[in-house]
């Protein structure tokens, strides 16, 4: 129960235990998203093998049940190209999501436009709407988008309503190998 | 197999035919764009010809070509291709067209939705990404691009990465981040052939 921890739950002597109001309602919708899937591309099929059991990306989250009303909706997936067309779409949804709202950005089309370089295609979702995480493949892969998912999580505990892009994590087994080739 | 066809259509039409040429199987007619609908309504209305099903129409754009397909001189910067199958005879042609001067302003050509009315979509895709008129058009709108969309984009003289975007990108200080697409290699995208370099020789960029 690490994450408790980080909420900082101190049992007292007379029974009451103490937190920040705000660690704990992060807390809480860490564990709650309710997702909004804006599926347009080919991402998709790897969405659907993302929240099915095999890798179970979304229940084990507390994320399970998508809402196809952005108004019943606090995480907004983003799965696929987003053509100058749909564009309007996407802000519209974005902007009648309830506060507080994250956007996750699955793939790299969603995240830069990908290898769309054209008349046709946004460049990136961000040129259009905040966005909180960038999952880059074509498609990623489940593990990617799960990581994705975590850095999420740990920005929503963190409170940070920045935008901008997560550190990445480092890899023990790499950072030690770096150490060695620098030796 | 449908040589019979460009025969049929050489000796009926005469000059109005301008060019026939077979390969691989695949007949082909380039019809003077004045004869366009005569030649096409005759297609579809024959019993000999009994082209039924309209396959495929689309444009092709010949800008900066020194010469025109086939090698012949290059008069007409655009090319209407017809594809048209016949369920009953079982045979195929393709029919050309040549339109539009080198600024691309005079492209038009006879709608034949009335002979066809599939082709009434097929049409309007090439007006809306080429910009070839097809007169008599009941309803010649854009079908891919949106409205508010200025040019043609599979024009060769469209920039290929210019957007035209509907919504407002955010800027930078908005965004609290570079918005600026980062080419994934450097300006060539690794390859001799980058569009990008491209539009630098031909001072767009």
């Amino acid at each position: 129960m690490g994450e408790l921890k980080s909420v900082s739950l101190e049992p007292s002597e007379s029974g009451f235990a103490t937190t920040r109001l705000d660690a704990l309602l992060n807390w809480a919708r860490k564990w709650s998203l309710f997702k909004y899937p804006f599926v347009t591309a080919c991402c998709g099929m790897e969405f659907m093998a993302l929240t099915s059991p095999r890798f179970d990306g979304s229940a084990r989250f507390g994320a399970e049940a998508p809402r196809f009303s952005p108004r019943q909706s606090d995480l907004l997936w983003v799965v696929g190209t987003i053509s100058q067309r749909q564009a309007p779409v996407l802000r519209r949804i974005y902007e009648q999501m309830m506060e507080p709202k994250w956007v996750l950005a699955f793939g790299t089309c969603a995240s830069c436009g990908g290898f769309y370089d054209n008349y046709t295609t946004v460049p990136g979702i961000d040129k259009i709407i905040p966005c909180d995480v960038y999952v880059p493949g074509c498609p990623p892969r489940p593990e990617a988008v799960i990581d994705g998912l975590m850095l999420l999580q740990d920005k929503i505990q963190r409170g940070d309503r920045k935008p901008g892009i997560v550190k990445p994590h480092e890899d023990p087994a790499l950072v030690q190998l770096r150490r060695k080739e620098n030796v | 197999m449908s040589q019979r066809v460009l025969e049929v259509l050489k000796e009926k039409f005469g000059s109005a035919i301008v060019e026939t040429h077979s390969f691989l199987g695949d007949d082909t007619a380039v019809v003077d764009p004045k004869s366009w609908k005569a030649v096409c309504a005759f297609l579809k209305s024959d019993p000999q010809m009994a082209f039924d099903m309209m396959v495929d129409l689309c444009g092709v754009d010949y800008a900066g070509f020194a010469s025109g397909p086939g090698g012949a001189t290059r008069e007409a910067r655009f090319e209407v291709v017809l594809h048209l199958y016949s369920t009953s005879r079982r045979h195929r042609v393709r029919v050309k067209a040549r339109v539009g001067d080198d600024e691309g302003d005079d492209a038009q050509l006879d709608s034949v939705t009335d002979v066809w009315p599939g082709v009434n979509w097929f049409e309007r895709e090439a007006y809306d990404l080429l910009g070839i008129t097809f007169l008599g058009h009941p309803d010649l709108r854009r079908i891919l691009m949106y409205p508010e969309f200025t040019g043609h984009p599979l024009r060769k003289d469209y920039p290929a990465n210019k957007t035209q975007p509907l919504v407002e990108y955010r800027t930078e200080a908005e965004a609290g981040l570079t918005l600026e697409k980062q080419a994934p290699f450097r300006e060539d995208e690794g390859m001799p052939f980058g569009r990008r370099v491209w539009g630098v020789e031909r001072g767009e960029s």
